[in-house]
């Protein structure tokens, strides 16, 4: 084996963006929709003209990796490529474009921890940290050992009214703080789904002090009219 | 035997791309890549309606593009106080180039009242702008744009392959800064290498995401394998996948490649560009010349790179073309060999002359007993002096070795329309259906299939395919596998026959191997009808849809010169046979007494079938002409010196003639080439095609059409003559790289050549 000589570390990001063939992902893994999911395919494809069929590349990759338990495999991508008739190549540009196609296997729930500026403001690295001790130390990208949790850092999320959030699966869960991530996590554990939305009581993303303006009753037709308009 | 060269007089000039841009037509050559520039200009035309495409049954297009335009006003700015006139819809960058100012890859330029600079590759020309491409603000823009180009790019030009030849060194010299701002404790970027095969070397770590060899692979290459994955800084140019790059174009990647990410794998760290010595040439690989530039160094042919001829090969060649040059260093003839025994034995040029001559005379070849065979880089100087010889000694057996037994092919030659490819090779632009029988262009013509899929992907060309069915990087409509179809269609069956009786300018492309099969006769005969009878589409003036595509460098010229047997004496069983580079001959075709003489340049097949062989010049060695598939006569020039003792191969056949007692009337090249002027003034007009008038090209046909000998249809399928595209020829079976292209590509095997390079490559870059 030869020692390189430049001695930088190569800075990779967390995931490989190119294929290598694993016992777990290679393309001789069958893959194909199930009867529902075609159904939903065909539909999908529909909304598109005949020749632009590759227009559906991206919501049939996310079927995919719905049926393929939350991640696209290899197998998935060629698939997808095959149904919309297109070299497999513009379907592998697709996937590795975006972060949200997960291109290895992901534990049953998958932890997102916003931690862009305002749910850091608002304590976000507390969450992560309190997510990475409380799944027994994980790191973010690691995937615990009962294959209950993964945790991986995203961009915004949109929900920045209530940060900090983290998004399970489909759901978020916001106005967290440590304790309330606790509880979402062993509720997940215990392999039931917690009440989605905001963990500190209050309704979706209105003032948690009260409200401070509309606080009158809304005035009813016909009132501070003349009196011929009464 | 009698020539009749007739053309329409002048030749008419062929257009070039730029021209038929400038006058409004559609050509494809819009998407060409541009070479000079990374920043891609933009063609914003005005495009009116949008062309959708139906897939066809064996493929679909995965590009689309506009197929009209609205001819618009043209609008008048001021580039660096230089007032300028454009096209409405140009792009800045253009009207900057038209001025007279040259713009950088770093496209920014300043346009007065404009508070940023603007991207002028991007920007579309307005009336009344100024612009200005030379300011301090221009300057410092481009500055930034360079370092940010340079911050990923490392720093080892030194031991880089595109060092002296790379653009970005090139632009970093001219509007770079003079010292760095980097200092990144994590340092730069690194990609890991990908293996694209035995041809292209890549060192991704020096890639600036350009995406140019991504476009020339899905665009031009048909590649559709090569693309961009990951985003942002991690972007990186790749299949994926690992595979390697299939496509006989894929060493264009390499001359695409700004910097040094794509390189030659067989040239690594062999020279640098400023120690080669240049000669602008031709390929003599297929029948298409290609324009090629030879870079040799010493003795040695050390590279060969594409010369742009938009009537030829545009910016373009194949593999074959640039990657089979070590095969002239190997396998060479280098002395003159007589046979004794079963061993060769090396003679000087007098004995080996000498032996030719009596073995002429004890081998009692009277006649057309005496047989003179040229293979495929046989060029039209020793061809022409090898009939005169073989005319003068009273023969008329002359063949070509791929032919039928050397029997005279069934399209006949006393008009040139009938083996050339008379619709020329920009004329495929312009086709709207095309019938392709009996060939493969991918494999007979490489750089010629590119512009029937560029055509196929930016226009409605329909292509239509006879014989093997073979991947065309195209879609086709396959119509049979033999001489039955062809009939078919002639009669208007299927189909296809209905979209080609629609066309505006339908073209029928016959392989040459149609020629050589049994069923050619049929074949020309039924096409021949077709011709006649569809003339007004076919053969007007302007435009000849019927075309031969030949494959071999030297039969246009062959057939131009009447290098073929009269039917006396392709029956004659030859005494005294001379093979002129002929190595495709069949052994079992030469009588076992038969006296063989064989000049050539490589110990090949025919060297091992003669008596005396005579050493003589590879394409890269000598100054000769070579007629392509549409008559084009090109003069090749030689960049090297010949090794050993062998000698310029009309040289030799006039050396022969003054042993056999009869010599020929030329003693320098000037001579021969008035001779050859003699025989057909199209051999030195040079650069050009001649368009035969329709009524010759009609007189030609017609005698096919009557025919009544040979043209029964045995229903043989149509071989593909080439399968395998990388060896082909003495120089390119003599080829390490070929026969690396061979396993990797036509076997699919991995030999560890990319392997082993892929140990030593992380050892220094």
């Amino acid at each position: 084996m030869a020692r390189t000589i430049s001695s930088s570390s190569s800075r990779a990001s967390d995931a490989l963006f190119v294929h290598r063939d694993t016992p777990y992902n290679n393309s001789s893994i069958p893959f194909s929709f199930t009867p529902e999911n075609m159904k939903k395919a065909e539909e999908i494809i529909s909304h598109y003209p005949p020749q632009y069929k590759k227009a559906a590349i991206i919501p049939l990759l996310d079927l995919g990796q719905r049926q393929n338990k939350g991640w696209t495999s290899i197998s998935v991508m060629n698939y997808v490529a095959k149904l919309v008739e297109v070299p497999p190549m513009r379907v592998y540009e697709v996937a590795t474009f975006y972060t949200m196609f997960n291109r290895e296997p992901i534990g049953q729930n998958f932890v997102q921890v916003c931690t862009t500026t305002p749910c850091m403001l608002r304590g976000a690295y507390d969450i992560l940290e309190t997510v990475q001790s409380h799944l027994g130390g994980i790191h973010v990208g690691d995937t615990t050992k009962d294959g209950k949790f993964t945790l991986v850092e995203v961009e915004c999320l949109g929900a920045c009214s209530n940060a900090p959030m983290m998004a399970v699966n489909d759901d978020f869960y916001e106005d967290l703080t440590p304790e309330t991530t606790k509880k979402v996590l062993d509720v997940f554990a215990k392999g039931s789904i917690p009440k989605p939305g905001p963990q500190s009581g209050r309704q979706t993303s209105e003032n948690s002090a009260g409200l401070t303006a509309l606080t009158s009753k809304p005035y009813g037709p016909g009132e501070h009219c003349t009196p011929e308009f009464q | 035997m009698l020539r009749i060269v007739s053309t329409t007089g002048a030749s008419t000039p062929v257009k070039t791309c730029a021209q038929r841009v400038a006058q409004g037509v559609t050509t494809a050559s819009n998407s060409r890549l541009r070479l000079g520039k990374l920043c891609h200009a933009v063609d914003t035309k005005n495009y009116t309606t949008l062309t959708v495409f139906t897939p066809t049954a064996s493929g679909c297009r995965s590009f689309t593009s506009s197929a009209s335009r609205r001819a618009a006003p043209d609008i008048t700015l001021t580039v660096d106080g230089k007032e300028v006139t454009v096209p409405a819809g140009s792009a800045l960058i253009q009207a900057c180039e038209a001025a007279g100012s040259p713009i950088p890859r770093m496209c920014l330029v300043e346009v007065a009242r404009s508070p940023k600079p603007v991207a002028s590759c991007a920007m579309p020309a307005m009336p009344g702008a100024v612009v200005f491409t030379n300011t301090p603000l221009v300057h410092e823009a481009r500055e930034g744009v360079m370092e940010f180009l340079l911050a990923n790019h490392p720093l080892d030009c030194p031991i880089c392959d595109q060092g002296g030849e790379c653009d970005l060194q090139d632009q970093s010299m001219r509007y770079g800064s003079d010292r760095t701002r980097f200092h990144e404790i994590a340092g730069k970027r690194a990609v890991e290498n990908k293996d694209l095969g035995p041809l292209v070397k890549t060192v991704m770590n020096r890639c600036i995401q350009c995406t140019r060899c991504v476009r020339f692979a899905n665009e031009v290459a048909g590649v559709e394998e090569l693309g961009t994955t990951g985003r942002g800084n991690y972007m990186q140019i790749g299949m994926y996948v690992e595979k390697v790059m299939d496509s006989e174009l894929s060493g264009n990647i390499v001359d695409l490649c700004p910097v040094g990410a794509l390189t030659s794998k067989p040239y690594a760290f062999h020279a640098r560009p400023w120690e080669l010595k240049n000669t602008e040439s031709v390929d003599v690989m297929d029948a298409v010349g290609s324009n090629i530039r030879i870079d040799s160094r010493g003795t040695t042919v050390m590279r060969i790179q594409p010369r742009t001829n938009d009537d030829v090969n545009e910016e373009w060649i194949s593999d074959k073309t640039r990657y089979s040059y070590d095969g002239l260093r190997f396998q060479r003839l280098d002395t003159p060999l007589i046979k004794q025994g079963d061993r060769f034995v090396p003679a000087t040029w007098e004995e080996a002359l000498e032996a030719v001559a009596t073995g002429l005379k004890s081998s009692g070849a009277k006649g057309d007993e005496i047989k003179a065979i040229a293979g495929q880089h046989a060029d039209t100087e020793s061809l022409v002096a090898l009939k005169d010889l073989v005319n003068r000694l009273g023969s008329d057996n002359l063949g070509l070795d791929s032919a039928r037994n050397g029997a005279a092919p069934f399209h006949g030659v006393d008009i040139r329309s009938n083996y050339l490819f008379n619709s020329t090779i920009p004329g495929l632009d312009e086709a709207d259906v095309i019938l392709v029988v009996g060939t493969n262009p991918r494999h007979e013509a490489a750089v010629m299939n590119s512009r029937i899929r560029r055509s196929w992907i930016h226009t409605g060309l329909e292509v239509g395919l006879i014989g093997e069915k073979v991947d065309t990087a195209y879609g086709y409509e396959h119509l049979g596998e033999g001489a039955q179809a062809v009939l078919d269609f002639v009669a208007g069956k299927g189909e296809f026959a209905k979209k080609f009786n629609g066309a505006k300018k339908p073209m029928i492309i016959v392989g040459s191997a149609v020629a050589e099969h049994a069923d050619g006769g049929a074949t020309f005969k039924a096409l021949s009808k077709f011709v006649q009878a569809n003339k007004a589409k076919m053969l007007t003036p302007e435009w000849n849809g019927f075309n031969v595509l030949q494959r071999a460098a030297s039969h246009a010229a062959a057939y131009d010169i009447g290098f073929v047997p009269s039917a006396k004496a392709a029956a004659t069983q030859p005494k005294f046979v001379y093979l002129l580079g002929a190595d495709e001959v069949e052994p079992s075709s030469l009588p076992r007494d038969a006296f063989v003489v064989y000049q050539g340049h490589h110990g090949d097949l025919g060297a091992q079938l003669a008596d005396v062989v005579l050493p003589g010049f590879a394409y890269t060695e000598k100054g000769s002409t070579w007629v392509n598939t549409e008559g084009r006569t090109q003069l090749g020039r030689g960049a090297v010196s010949a090794p050993g003792a062998s000698r310029e191969d009309w040289k030799i056949i006039r050396a022969i003639s003054e042993f056999a007692g009869n010599p020929l009337p030329y003693d320098d090249i000037l001579a021969l080439r008035d001779r050859m002027w003699e025989i057909s003034p199209s051999l030195i007009r040079y650069g050009v095609t001649e368009r035969t008038s329709p009524e010759v090209a009609l007189a030609g046909l017609a005698p096919l059409g009557t025919k009544t000998k040979d043209v029964a249809v045995s229903g043989a399928a149509f071989k593909k003559p080439i399968s395998n595209f990388y060896q082909t020829d003495p120089i390119s079976r003599a080829s390490v790289t070929m026969a690396q292209c061979t396993r990797s590509f036509v076997q699919g095997k991995d030999f560890g050549m990319s392997g082993s390079d892929k140990a030593s490559q992380a050892s220094f870059a």
